[in-house]
């Protein structure tokens, strides 16, 4: 079952057009991955599909239900969660109120709760430091806190925007574990990445966008041993 | 016991800065805006519990309360007419129509019902309990105890409640506050709210203790209100308290040995110390109690 069509937006920052004529699908139960150069309006994509800005043509389907254009909090509620590039914890609160911030919109107490221990359960050093104003975390630390607050919004689709960003080899081979436990668990994933190898190695299809346009899609096999991506974005080998 | 009078005076003066500096930081936290109407917002509230005593017979508590709750939708209500739409706009556009808000509530409020100053009603009269061999006036304890009340709520408020966590996410970032499915425009109203009802509070206690009001009464303590809030650091809630009353027990005690003319004077001489020393204020840059 289609989760999410995106057809056909056009997206512009005052006078500048970011994303054109940008169709992309995700299914339900998937890993897709959007990989393409700085710049190439991959995060201006997922900032669309939750509502921090507004398509000027096009549609997007989530579950059958348009939500272009659709502020926020919404689209949150509608069960799209979204984790930015740059983690942007809340650094002045703790570890524990971030994640209960995840969880605004909520009103089961006990299925909060519940939540709340699984993912101190997949992210055991959050447990540590739950006390600690997020602000002091370490930059692997704070992307976890980061997934562990859009996760407790209970999301049917995650947005992941570089997950992997700045973070020593051994944290991104943690987050990438986590991303494909997220996805065992049922949560759909739209995952935004730079580090193409590592976005192909867990995500089943995925979409190349380079200046604002889709430019090749396929599987994830199709895509890793295309000659185009090898050249650009897996280091040509 | 001079000296435990003195401060006891300088701590009330100071509580009260404390309460309107409060509305002041707040505000500037959430929306980088130095709310200068905010000063007579706090009038509005002395003038609100006059009237709810001397007209509708109000018990002092109840006065207090009802001028909190009006001075809060005030507070909403500028928010809404004039703020909200200039959230984009450059700072000094917001700035200077803060002032014209200033302007307007000042000169509206005296087209509405004259210039003339009131004598607040003595609700307590010369009541006094004695301390270590000091007499202290009885308003004195009540303004104590009405902010440290306040206080003490605004940080339950502020770190307990879920519109306290919102406004602390909203200060931070916003757009990662949207992402939480935050409603930030119910967010900054409610910020507004707790800071005028919390200037509305300062307005009543204020005419208490001085027993004189009038429609430009605002217009000092908003100043040194703003002090006191760049005093302690300007966004940051404890700041605002501590700066507050230090600014209280200064002018207290600058009156105290002899120099009343430059009680005033006081105030401004600290901000333009900070503003050249310390502009980031007491709790300075790495404060995490940002609001
Ligand atoms: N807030 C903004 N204002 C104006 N232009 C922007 C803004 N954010 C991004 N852009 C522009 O939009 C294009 C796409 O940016 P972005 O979506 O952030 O790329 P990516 O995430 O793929 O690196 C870039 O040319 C960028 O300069
Ligand atoms: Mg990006």
């Amino acid at each position: 079952m289609t989760m999410l069509a995106v057809k056909d937006i056009d997206v512009y920052y005052g006078n500048i057009q970011a994303l054109k004529g940008v169709t992309v699908t995700v299914e339900e139960g998937e890993i897709v991955t959007l990989i393409g150069a700085n710049g190439a309006g991959k995060s201006t994509l997922l900032k669309t599909l939750s509502g921090l800005l507004k398509p000027k043509s096009g549609s997007i389907e989530f579950l059958g239900n348009s939500i272009a254009g659709k502020p926020a909090q919404g689209i949150v509620k509608s069960g799209i969660s979204h984790v930015p590039e740059g983690r942007r914890v809340f650094a002045n609160l703790t570890v524990e109120e971030n994640l209960e911030l995840g969880a605004f919109l909520r009103k089961d107490k006990k299925g909060i709760e519940a939540d709340m221990k699984k993912v101190y359960d997949t992210f055991p050093r959050l447990l540590e430091r739950r006390k600690q104003m997020s602000g002091t975390l370490s930059g692997g630390e704070q992307q976890m806190l980061a997934m562990g607050r859009a996760i407790m919004a209970k999301p049917k689709l995650l947005l992941l925007d570089e997950p992997s960003m700045g973070l020593a080899p051994l944290m991104v081979k943690t987050i990438f574990e986590v991303v494909k436990d997220i996805n065992e668990q049922g949560t759909t994933i739209l995952l935004v990445e730079q580090n193409a190898n590592m976005a192909l190695s867990v995500a089943s299809r995925g979409y190349v966008i380079e200046t604002g346009k889709v430019v090749l899609s396929g599987s994830a096999d199709e895509l890793q041993s295309s000659e185009e991506v090898r050249k650009a974005y897996l280091g040509g080998h | 016991m001079e000296i435990i009078q003195q401060i006891l005076n300088g701590i009330s003066v100071g509580s009260i800065y404390a309460l309107i500096a409060l509305g002041y930081t707040m505000v500037y936290g959430i929306i980088k805006l130095i709310n200068f109407a905010h000063g007579d917002v706090f009038m509005l509230g002395a003038f609100i519990g006059f009237y709810a005593i001397t007209q509708f017979q109000m018990n002092f508590f109840v006065a207090l309360i009802f001028s909190m709750a009006i001075t809060a939708l005030i507070g909403v209500l500028i928010e809404r007419i004039a703020y909200k739409r200039l959230r984009n706009a450059t700072r000094i556009a917001a700035l200077i129509t803060a002032i014209g808000v200033s302007l307007l509530i000042e000169y509206g409020f005296i087209y509405i019902r004259g210039a003339q100053p009131e004598a607040y009603p003595d609700v307590f009269g010369r009541q006094s309990v004695s301390l270590f061999g000091a007499t202290i006036d009885m308003k004195a304890v009540l303004i104590l105890s009405v902010s440290v009340i306040l206080m003490l709520l605004l940080q339950f408020i502020v770190h307990k409640t879920k519109t306290g966590k919102a406004m602390r996410a909203v200060s931070h970032d916003t757009e990662a506050a949207k992402l939480m499915g935050i409603n930030v425009d119910n967010t900054i109203s409610a910020t507004f709210a707790i800071g005028s009802a919390l200037a509305g509070a300062a307005g009543v206690i204020f005419g208490l203790y001085y027993t004189k009001i009038d429609p430009l009464m605002g217009v000092i303590p908003g100043l040194k209100a703003f002090v006191a809030a760049v005093l302690g650091g300007i966004g940051i809630i404890p700041g605002a308290m501590v700066g507050g009353l230090i600014l209280g027990l200064v002018e207290t005690f600058v009156s105290a040995i002899g120099f009343s003319l430059w009680r005033d004077a006081a105030a401004f001489i600290i901000l333009i110390l900070i503003l050249i020393f310390r502009p980031s204020g007491i709790f300075g840059k790495n404060s995490r109690e940002k609001v």
